[in-house]
């Protein structure tokens, strides 16, 4: 006989476990134990009785949709297949459902509520109305005692003290929760101020918060004018409310961020805006200045200064030009002079009386004596020579 | 001079949110230029009254809560302080 390998007897066990109709598809209730969550997201945990426990394991994608907290000791129902993990030779539950055993009844009502409002189309993010940037009255609906009250309080007071607050008090968990809180959200619905309405709890067990899985709040939250935020409990509880708001903040206190703006970003942008107004008027102030400049200077070009001045050349440059002709006609005359007084010189009869010729005349008619007859004797002649004349008689005709 | 300031409200009245939606209005105006050099500094002038009151609006506010509480049927409101119901 041929032994057989410690594989192949885990194969063939393995083989019969997974090929089980009763193990591959089952529900299992059990008390939890020894609940982790390893860092990929996987939970690991132990269902037990009171005669026998079993290794359990749900990997991450299922375990994104368990809407409750599992908690050590809690009992729950578990639906999944049996399985065998070879490594270590033990068998578990590979856990694709995980709910709170005892609710099982509240869980599928919730699951039958969740898809019946589904399919109704509140759930649409195209239904769901956006937050005012700056609201000025905010509705809350919470019980004033809570403690989520007071960090929703101090959110709000910290970021945005200018929003004013409306409370409308009503119990959150309990019998008689939903119907105040339905009448809660109607009386400050109607409030015509309100800006927006906040829905607010605290941390609670899945029975602590089922107020917001009821049918009535979810259609109040709905049938609201204003904007809801609904946050409720911790960040892995989902409920009802949370699915129809028109905002689902995690926690209360970050339903209060979202509700309000934060004043420090607001500080900051109107410091941005005072510090853009600076730079946009001292760049107006120095185009201005430029501008100034520019006809400054081309007022100087066209001022009577300038024209007179201009001017002013213009009539020194013309009396000096006038002096210079003048001058220059001056000039002419006197060389012309002196050459009509040379060529009258050269002409002057009494040129011709320096070279010792004379001039005689007939003293009684001053008839100029050129020939011999005009004469005869006795007659008495003026003769002029160089420097003066002098009297002479004609002794003689020829 | 500039029918900025003849037109608007004073901006001692006017509420955070108009002030800052104002403001920013503004600064976008004067940045686009080509405004007479009076209207440029009315402007101005304008929105640092406008940045003075959004600081001092939210330098003075106090967060005030009020209760409604149902009387004879009736709604009504009074003031709730959450320290001391703690």
């Amino acid at each position: 006989m041929t032994p057989w390998t410690v594989g192949k007897l885990t194969h063939y066990i393995q083989e019969l476990l997974e090929s089980d109709p009763q193990l591959t598809d089952l529900w299992l209730t059990g008390e939890l134990s020894n609940v982790t969550r390893s860092s990929a997201g996987h939970l690991y945990f132990t269902l037990k009785d009171a005669t026998a426990a079993i290794k359990c394991v749900m990997w991450r994608s299922a375990v994104e949709k368990v809407t409750w907290q599992p908690a050590q000791g809690a009992a729950a129902l578990a639906h999944g297949h049996v399985s065998l993990y070879p490594a270590q030779g033990y068998y578990q539950l590979v856990v694709d459902q995980l709910r709170p055993a005892g609710l099982g009844d509240l869980y599928s009502q919730f699951e039958q509520l969740r898809d019946r409002l589904k399919a109704e189309g509140l759930f649409d993010a195209a239904r769901k109305r956006a937050l005012p940037q700056f609201p000025r009255v905010l509705g809350i609906v919470t019980s004033p005692q809570a403690a989520a009250l007071r960090d929703v309080l101090k959110v709000i007071g910290r970021r945005y003290p200018l929003v004013r607050i409306r409370l409308a008090p009503t119990l959150v968990q309990g019998a008689t929760a939903p119907p105040q809180i339905v009448a809660a959200l109607q009386a400050i619905d109607a409030d015509d101020e309100v800006d927006a309405i906040l829905v607010v709890r605290g941390g609670g067990s899945l029975e602590e918060l089922w107020a917001f899985n009821d049918e009535l709040v979810a259609r109040a939250i709905v049938a609201c004018r204003h904007p809801v935020v609904v946050g409720v409990g911790h960040e892995t509880d989902s409920t009802i409310a949370d699915f129809v708001a028109d905002v689902r903040a995690p926690t209360p206190s970050a339903a209060a961020e979202m509700a309000v703006p934060d004043q420090a970003e607001l500080r900051q942008r109107v410091r941005t805006c005072t510090r853009q107004l600076e730079q946009a008027l001292r760049r107006r102030l120095s185009l201005a200045r430029q501008a100034i400049d520019q006809r400054w200077r081309a007022l100087h070009r066209l001022s009577p200064q300038a024209q007179i001045d201009a001017q002013r050349q213009q009539v020194d440059d013309l009396s000096q030009r006038a002096a210079r002709s003048l001058e220059h006609t001056l000039a002419l005359h006197h060389s012309q002079l002196a050459g009509l007084q040379a060529r009258l010189a050269a002409l002057s009869p009494l040129a011709v009386l320096e070279r010792g010729y004379a001039i005689v005349r007939q003293q009684d008619t001053g008839t100029i004596v050129r020939q011999v007859e005009q004469v005869s004797p006795g007659d008495r002649l003026s003769v002029r020579v160089q420097d003066g004349e002098f009297g002479a008689t004609v002794r003689s005709g020829s | 001079m500039s029918n900025v300031r003849d037109t608007a409200t004073p901006a001692k009245s006017l509420s955070f949110e108009d002030a800052l939606a104002e403001l920013e209005a503004t600064v976008r105006q004067l940045e686009e230029g080509n405004l007479p050099l009076a209207e440029a500094i009315a402007l101005y002038e304008r929105g640092m009254h406008l940045a003075q009151q959004c600081s001092d609006l939210l330098d003075a506010a106090q967060l005030q809560v009020e209760q409604l509480t149902l009387a004879n049927g009736q709604q009504q409101r009074a003031f709730f302080f959450p320290d001391e119901q703690a």
